[in-house]
């Protein structure tokens, strides 16, 4: 048998509900392996290895009576941005220190239900702002392949736990990217449903129109399998969608004939990466290899799409952000009345980055500015979900790069906020018009380090996106590989 | 030279429903501090509003109820400002497409008919409690995300006068609705008061001063009384009137400064992400429609009509709606729709007036009301024993009937009884029956006190008039 830990969740759940390995044999051999590989990683922030052991014994106890659920037993990493009941949420800021969750987040609740473990807390960049995690307060995530450089972000714990099979699989969140990209410099897959698909409630929000919470995993059927537990409608979030249960996992096939995927000319700059562009250049030929046809489309939006999303994104944010004050919950700084308290609270509680929004967002939504900068923006947002529109009347889905660019150094994009901006200029396109994406790697670089073809998909495509997906995976190997992390891993 | 006040309100009032605006948690007044909330009200990371669907009916009612024009597509926007009252430090609230836009109340001040113009009703979250202790301060979240109504009207008023009338008209609008309870001292309805001042010939509007946070209807009258006579006299030394906004205090019984229009909030409002618009069709609208209550003009023509009541009784009945329902109630377990009318109107009326209580909180319910007055239409007891009764029954409770029986008031009509106390009253007030004798009719009404008086308040007065009218002859 082979070890555990590099299973996927799919073969976990199977291994668990055929008796193979017991769920608690599963949950300490991951416990066992961040013992001894975290250090260096850095992806859990808390880990709940006497709750998830519970869990585990329970999870046993229900297999041996002969109940099913199709995760039940497996353990599953979740992003610090989500409430679980009785554990931290810090969001990577120091402002949320001490705050417990006192519920559990929708999406949390449907892993349980479907049997999964929450088996701990994975880093972030504070309040989902940031693409390299660097803007946690809490500590540093290192990428698996490469400890010198950075995970991607702002899901960096999700996908590096993943990568470094700490996890089998775990839950991000996606904003401008924050799944798909790391998912690409991590060299794991990030799905981002389509805006409504996957209940926020209990995500703490940071752009309440782009949220969307998603899956990190191994490969593209444990990503299919996780949506289609944490989808659907749930009354407590009225912008969830009201739609049948998906079957997204059992939709899965190996070729690509008669499909139509368009190739965007906008996504391949100038100033990108010659490794990327060459590695999804091959993709695009390969897909045609399975049967697909390749159609060279336009997308002129995409310019727009960096200042749109850092207009409407950081416009919510500053009102979404404006509930941590000291007063109810979370960290307080005494002062000498309720409003300095207020003041000084948020001064010594939130990061660099995270103010930077605050006043950026606050600035748009100024009297005398709105019309100019948030009401355009609103403009742009919609003509953006026009082009995609149009795309998809001639595509079933589109092929592009995830990120410009592999994992960057520590503290190479750090002085430069725009540069860092950058990152997600391929991904905020899709949050902004509130359709599908999903990042698979599709190669590596001289140095080692992964690359992510990312597919786009129309509103609630995660069909035809994961069958792209799937189809291209299965005729490659890159998903197979993992990381070298010698460090404490024995001769295994 | 003279002046003329144009007065316009922002009526905050509070909905009558079971939940609050966003959650599920009660929207009910007076439990211990912080028992009504959950992550929702609180404003905790990752919770969710969502639409309580009775306040946008009670909204959309009461434009109904004004006239207003419903808007079919609207929504809800957030208004960001910090305060310790505010569990997210903004408010869900409507901007720029509320329920209802136009529409208007006619009311009338001192005989005369007049109409205010409605601008606008919408929708938003209450704020919490903020309660200062000694040494440091507390927030009561109970109140915290229940359900507030805006109306704002035009400046159509024109003195203290019309306002308190006009307040008085819409709150009758709201409890007809069943829109709201309208408690004052629960804070149901708030309001803040714009004013201005011009020359009579002006034609257009003066510096605008906004009075905020007023909670009292007689507040707003006394406001009014010193802030108009302010502005005016500002005015008449040659200065401006700066726009500001101002409190009152209540005690001093003047106005004061609060903050400068420099000083003024930028509430940044934009979209509400977590709400999609609300939309409603003409159905529901229809529907909504059919459903409206008889308004107060319209109950009392009816009460006119239907029970011959004069315009006097029906107009004080209808003024105040669970007067009137219980009016209605009381002729529906057999009263005398006039007999019911005196007694509501002299006697509870005034009992309401004194206590302070609503007419619901007495301990005579309308069956017992009409049970007395029974009890007085086949001559069981007479009037003045039926007041005893009442004041019983207003303290006590109980049934009239039983009380009756167990006291023993029971009207006296029994001839020989009466007879008997007509022969000691005649033989011991000699000078009285001359004097009626002698055609003093005084004398007579004398005559029969005294034999009341004899029977302890019990004797028919209807028979002993007779009986004495045949005794003397």
């Amino acid at each position: 048998m082979s070890e555990p830990t590099t299973w996927t969740l799919a073969e976990s759940a199977r291994r668990v509900r055929e008796g193979a390995i017991s769920s608690l044999e599963l949950t300490d051999a991951y416990l066992d392996r961040i013992d001894r590989l975290d250090r260096a990683i850095g992806a859990y922030l808390t880990v709940d290895a006497d709750g998830a052991r519970a869990q585990a014994r329970a999870a046993d106890e229900r297999r041996s009576r002969g109940e099913r659920a199709p995760l039940l037993g497996v353990p599953v990493g979740i992003k610090d941005v989500l409430n679980v009941s009785g554990w931290p949420c810090t969001c990577g800021s120091r402002i949320l220190e001490g705050y417990r969750a006192p519920f559990d987040a929708t999406a949390v609740e449907r892993l349980r239900a479907a049997g999964a473990i929450p088996l701990g807390i994975l880093n972030m960049d504070e309040f989902a702002m940031g693409s390299s995690t660097e803007n946690s307060s809490r500590q540093l995530t290192r990428n698996p392949w490469d400890l010198e450089r950075v995970p991607g972000g702002s899901s960096g714990g999700s996908a590096a736990a993943v990568a470094a099979d700490l996890c089998p699989a775990a839950l991000g969140t996606d904003t401008g990217g924050s799944i798909r990209q790391p998912a690409a410099l991590c060299g794991c897959v990030g799905l981002k449903p389509t805006y409504g698909r996957v209940s926020r409630y209990g995500l703490v929000a940071y752009a309440s129109s782009l949220d969307q919470i998603g899956p990190l995993t191994k490969d593209v059927r444990d990503a299919a399998l996780l949506h289609d537990v944490i989808s659907g409608r749930d009354p407590r979030d009225s912008t969830s969608l009201d739609l049948p249960p998906t079957s997204l996992a059992s939709g899965l096939g190996r070729e690509l004939t008669g499909m139509r995927l368009g190739l965007p000319a906008e996504y391949f700059i100038d100033g990108m990466d010659p490794e990327v562009e060459t590695a999804v250049r091959a993709a695009v030929e390969q897909c045609k290899a399975l049967g697909a046809e390749i159609v060279p489309i336009s997308l002129p939006q995409t310019r727009y799409a960096i200042a749109t999303y850092y207009i409407v994104a950081t416009a919510e944010a500053s009102a979404n952000l404006a509930r941590f004050d000291g007063v109810r919950y979370g960290r307080r700084v005494p002062g000498e009345d309720p409003i300095d308290m207020v003041e000084r609270t948020r001064a010594a509680g939130f990061g660099p980055e995270v103010k930077r929004r605050i006043i950026l967002g606050t600035y748009v939504l100024s009297s005398g500015y709105y019309d100019a900068y948030y009401l355009r923006a609103l403009k742009v947002r919609r003509w953006i979900r026009a082009g995609f529109d149009e795309a998809f009347r001639s595509c079933d889905a589109l092929l592009t790069p995830t990120s410009p660019s592999p994992a960057f150094r520590f503290g190479e994009r750090t002085g430069d906020p725009l540069q860092m901006y950058l990152s997600d200029i391929f991904t905020v396109t899709v949050n902004l018009a509130g359709i599908c994406g999903v990042s698979l790697p599709c190669g590596f670089t001289k140095a080692g380090l992964p690359i992510g073809l990312q597919v786009i998909g129309p509103a609630l495509g995660e069909a035809a996106i994961l069958r792209v997906a799937h189809a291209y995976e299965q005729s490659t190997e890159w998903h197979t590989r993992r990381p070298n992390l010698a460090v404490g891993e024995g001769a295994a | 030279m003279s002046w003329r006040a144009d007065i316009g309100l922002e009526v905050h009032v509070q909905l009558r429903t079971r939940s609050k605006m966003f959650c599920a948690c009660p929207n009910a007044f007076g439990a211990e501090p912080n028992t009504q909330v959950c992550p929702v009200c609180l404003g905790y990371p990752g919770a969710l509003p969502v639409i309580n669907q009775e306040a946008i009916r009670l909204t959309v009612r009461t434009g109904l109820l004004i006239d207003a024009h419903i808007n079919l597509r609207s929504k809800f926007d957030r208004k960001n400002y910090f305060y310790p009252d505010q569990a997210k430090n903004y408010q869900i609230s409507q901007y720029d497409q509320p329920l209802c836009v136009g529409g208007h109340l006619d009311f009338s001040v001192n005989g005369e008919s007049r109409r205010v113009g409605i601008t606008r009703i919408h929708l938003e979250e209450d704020v919490a409690k903020n309660i200062h202790f000694d040494a440091d301060s507390g927030v009561d979240f109970n109140r915290a995300g229940t359900p507030l109504m805006e109306i704002v009207t035009e400046p159509d008023l024109h003195a203290p006068e019309d306002t308190l009338a006009f307040l008085q008209a819409l709150k009758q609008v709201l409890q007809y609705g069943g829109v709201s309870d309208c408690n004052l001292e629960q804070g149901n309805i708030r309001c803040d008061i714009n004013c201005s001042v011009r020359r009579a010939d002006a034609v257009n509007l003066g510096t605008k001063i906004e009075i905020k946070n007023m909670n009292t209807f007689r507040g707003v009258f006394r406001a009014l009384q010193a802030e108009i006579p302010r502005q005016i006299r500002e005015l008449e030394r040659g200065r401006a009137i700066v726009q500001e906004t101002r409190r009152w205090d209540d005690a001093a019984g003047r106005t004061e400064s609060m903050r400068g229009k420099e000083d003024a909030h930028d509430y940044r409002y934009f979209p509400e992400p977590d709400l999609p618009p609300i939309v409603l069709s003409e159905e529901t609208i229809t529907a909504w429609r059919a459903e409206l209550p008889d308004l107060p003009a319209a109950r009392r023509a009816r009460f006119v009509a239907a029970f011959s009541l004069p315009e006097y009784d029906a107009g004080v009945l209808v003024s105040d709606k669970e007067v009137a329902d219980y009016f209605e109630e009381t002729v529906a377990a057999g009263a005398p729709a006039k007999a019911a009318s005196n007694w509501i109107m002299t006697e509870l009326l005034a009992r309401v007036s004194e206590s302070g209580e609503s007419i619901r909180d007495l301990k005579v319910a309308p069956a017992g009301l009409a049970a007395l007055i029974q009890l007085v239409e086949n001559r069981t007891i007479n009037g003045p024993t039926a007041k005893e009764v009442l004041a019983t029954m207003l303290v006590e409770g109980g049934d009239p009937g039983e009380i009756v029986s167990k006291r023993g008031l029971a009207q006296v009509s029994d001839a020989g009884a009466l007879e008997n106390f007509i022969e000691q009253v005649v033989a011991s007030h000699a000078k009285s029956v001359a004097d009626y004798r002698a055609g003093k009719q005084p004398a007579f009404e004398f005559l029969i006190g005294q034999v009341m008086r004899l029977s302890r308040g019990k004797a028919n007065p209807q028979l002993v008039r007779e009986l004495l009218k045949a005794k003397l002859g």
